[in-house]
């Protein structure tokens, strides 16, 4: 039977099992990444704001997301929360309480430096034609602002993907565990294992990379 | 806090700094090379190595290096390629961070104003000593911020490796936690561990960064 | 001429479908100074960059003395160590402090001791009033202090040739002459040059022939006596017109 593994993937429902075990983590992914536009919003107003404890506040919520690896963080939402707060959280909210977390800092932080990096003589000059400080952002300040933002956002979309796949540490069933459960199924061929982790590999990279390349496109075009 | 604790279970998180750090670093260094190389074969053009380096490098941003370990350390072995927990734990982090490691050096390639070359090619250098004399010490001095940044990630990245079965400081908490029951006190000391090794190598990274911009750099169009 | 150090011979070039350089024809005697002039995107920086391979042509062939220098590809840097070449950008490199720009060449293309390259270098440094900033990060110069260093470097090179692109045009009007005295001194001391500059007055004082380049074309060749006052074609006419202004009519 060497050989033939890859056949068991077309066995049954197996390859929808695994689409259903990435829809999981692309789920989470997704929610995450809606929450972090939002909340990034937000964050990038407080380290934008003149207040010291905004400012203290944001940059240190910035250092924690920068330090801590996210497996670390899930761990202490998931296993700590429990017994900090006595507030059982399950495996895909830690996953979104978590990614919400580190998204929204880095999605902040993208903001920020987009918008600071505007030459203030763009600004300058606007208002020297005369427009008011509405018009101002609309016309000159925020089309800058979102030609910087998409492309590197576009890119933290992927690294957020790929971050979710942690919540297999946590126990939630996703790609990899499904794919696990396909391989005890099938576990006297004997090299189901390098094909189910290679398509599964192939799938994160078929998600991934076109999101990767029209990142690299629109930063190329806007340059 | 427990402290008596805490204070009993210090070698067990020592020991397990030690395997994130060696691997981290392991992989680190292993890194830098696979990057120089990957990004010279782009720089100089070589043709197939070229091709080959842009492939993998797409590939190994583009996926999980939960999915990458999953591949090699339980994959592979199903084909007849067989790697020890070690090897795995290097070379999964060393293809993950060689594609950022050329990433971080083509930016900084890419920095380097072409009139440099130009002037290097100008006094008789050869292209391999215009590359090594003035063409790459500038482009790593650009690319110092990103590298460390690499470096971080790439440490944080580390946490995974309990898969692999290896005691570092994510297993190490994760195995006092499933035995002791003290979770909070175990995810402090996750913390604290993860901060102590992250923080000597974010502020070296603000040193050498510092030390870079005042060798001498100046605008090349400033008069 | 059997003198010529320099043979250009019909040389074409085109980017995208553009000719740049339409076939052109030079030869330049030991110790001649050429200036060649003419409007934006003529092609005369082009014709410098083609002779030290810079870009590669499209047709034609350049000599340097026997050697046929166009074509190769292998040995560019050997060619490349006997022209010397100079931007508008100076272009030291920022990372090493002057001297270490000023030895590169000599002590890794040339191989020559670096204590010996040292001494030669301080002379040439001192010769054009630099000395004391030999040990300085090029940051520190000014624009025209940075172009004085970049032409001692590509002296330093003993080239056979010095081709100058435009060297004063990215300087501010009052370094400007420190740099072309530099250059008149080079001329006067024997160097083969081939100058490329919009400064007329200068490439009238140190040129011993004048080119008019014009549409990848050679257009006129004369003495600078010749070329600034009388010149025969009339398109050489009209571009030194364009030197001068006609004053603003009051009523």
């Amino acid at each position: 039977m060497q050989g033939l593994g890859i056949n068991i993937l077309f066995k049954g429902i197996n390859f929808q099992r695994l689409l259903g075990g990435l829809w999981v983590t692309l789920r989470l992914a997704l929610i995450t990444i809606g929450l972090s536009c939002v909340f990034g919003f937000l964050f990038s107003l407080l380290t934008l704001s003149k207040n010291r404890w905004a400012k203290a506040v944001s940059r240190l919520w910035l250092e924690i997301v920068r330090f801590m690896p996210q497996l670390v963080l899930l761990y202490i939402v998931y296993f700590g929360f429990a017994r900090l707060f006595g507030w059982d959280v399950d495996g895909e909210t830690s996953a979104v309480i978590v990614f919400t977390f580190w998204g929204t800092a880095e999605m902040g932080d993208l903001i920020r430096g987009s918008l600071t990096s505007i030459p203030r003589h763009q600004t300058e000059s606007a208002a020297a034609l005369g427009l008011t400080q509405g018009q101002i952002y609309l016309h000159v300040l925020i089309p800058q602002t979102l030609r910087r933002l998409t492309p590197q956002a576009i890119n933290l979309c992927t690294r957020i993907i790929k971050t979710t796949a942690l919540v297999k540490m946590i126990n939630v069933t996703e790609v990899l565990k499904v794919g696990q459960q396909i391989i005890g199924q099938f576990y006297r061929q004997p090299d189901a294992a390098f094909w189910v982790y290679f398509v599964i590999f192939l799938l994160y990279f078929l998600v991934c990379w076109p999101i990767s390349a029209l990142s690299r496109m629109l930063e190329k075009r806007w340059a | 806090m427990d402290w008596s604790f805490i204070l009993a279970h210090i070698p067990d998180y020592l020991g397990g700094a030690w395997v994130t750090l060696g691997f981290g670093l392991c992989g680190v260094l292993c890194s830098l090379a696979l990057g120089l190389l990957c990004c010279l074969a782009r720089y100089f053009r070589v043709p197939v190595l070229r091709q080959a380096a842009a492939c993998y490098i797409e590939l190994a941003r583009n996926t999980p290096l939960l999915v990458q370990l999953f591949f090699l350390y339980a994959g592979l072995p199903r084909v007849g390629v067989l790697f020890s927990a070690e090897a795995c734990a290097v070379i999964g982090l060393t293809f993950l961070g060689g594609a950022y490691m050329a990433e971080a050096f083509r930016s900084g390639l890419e920095a380097v104003e072409p009139s440099q070359a130009e002037a290097g090619a100008c006094i008789g250098l050869t292209p391999a000593q215009n590359i090594r004399y003035v063409i790459f010490p500038q482009a790593l001095a650009t690319a110092v911020p990103a590298i460390f940044a690499n470096v971080i990630f790439l440490i944080k990245e580390t946490s995974v490796f309990s898969v692999l079965a290896l005691m570092d400081l994510m297993n190490v908490a994760d195995t006092l936690r499933t035995s002791g029951g003290r979770t909070v006190e175990v995810l402090f000391m996750l913390v604290a561990a993860y901060l102590l090794i992250l923080l000597p190598i974010s502020v070296l990274a603000t040193v050498v960064e510092r030390r870079l911009r005042y060798a001498g750099f100046g605008d090349q169009h400033s008069v | 001429m059997t003198d010529a150090i320099l043979r250009v011979q019909d040389i074409r070039k085109s980017f995208d479908g553009n000719g740049v350089l339409q076939g052109v024809s030079l030869d330049i005697r030991e110790g001649e100074v050429v200036v060649i002039v003419g409007p934006s995107g003529c092609g005369k920086s082009t014709l410098l960059r083609c002779i030290n391979g810079l870009e590669a042509i499209d047709s034609g062939e350049i000599w340097l003395r026997d050697e046929k220098i166009s074509g190769q590809t292998k040995n560019l840097h050997l060619v490349r160590q006997k022209i010397g070449m100079v931007f508008q950008s100076y272009d030291l490199f920022p990372h090493m402090k002057v001297m270490d720009n000023l030895l590169l060449g000599p002590t890794k293309a040339l191989n020559r001791p670096r204590q010996e390259a040292e001494a030669e270098a301080l002379e040439m440094l001192d010769r054009v009033g630099l000395k004391e900033k030999a040990y300085v990060f090029p940051r520190t110069l000014s624009g025209g202090q940075k172009q004085r260093v970049a032409l001692v470097r590509a002296m330093l090179m003993k080239p056979e040739i010095l081709l100058l692109d435009e060297i004063t045009a990215a300087l501010d009007p009052e370094m400007v002459s420190e740099v072309l005295n530099v250059v008149i001194d080079l001329a006067n001391s024997g160097m083969t040059m081939a100058i490329v500059t919009h400064e007329m007055r200068f490439a009238e004082a140190v040129a011993d022939r004048v080119v008019f380049i014009e549409d990848g074309l050679i257009v006129e060749e004369a003495p600078p006596e010749v070329f600034f006052h009388a010149p025969s074609t009339e398109r050489a006419q009209r571009f030194l017109q364009s030197f001068t202004y006609t004053s603003r009519r009051r009523p």
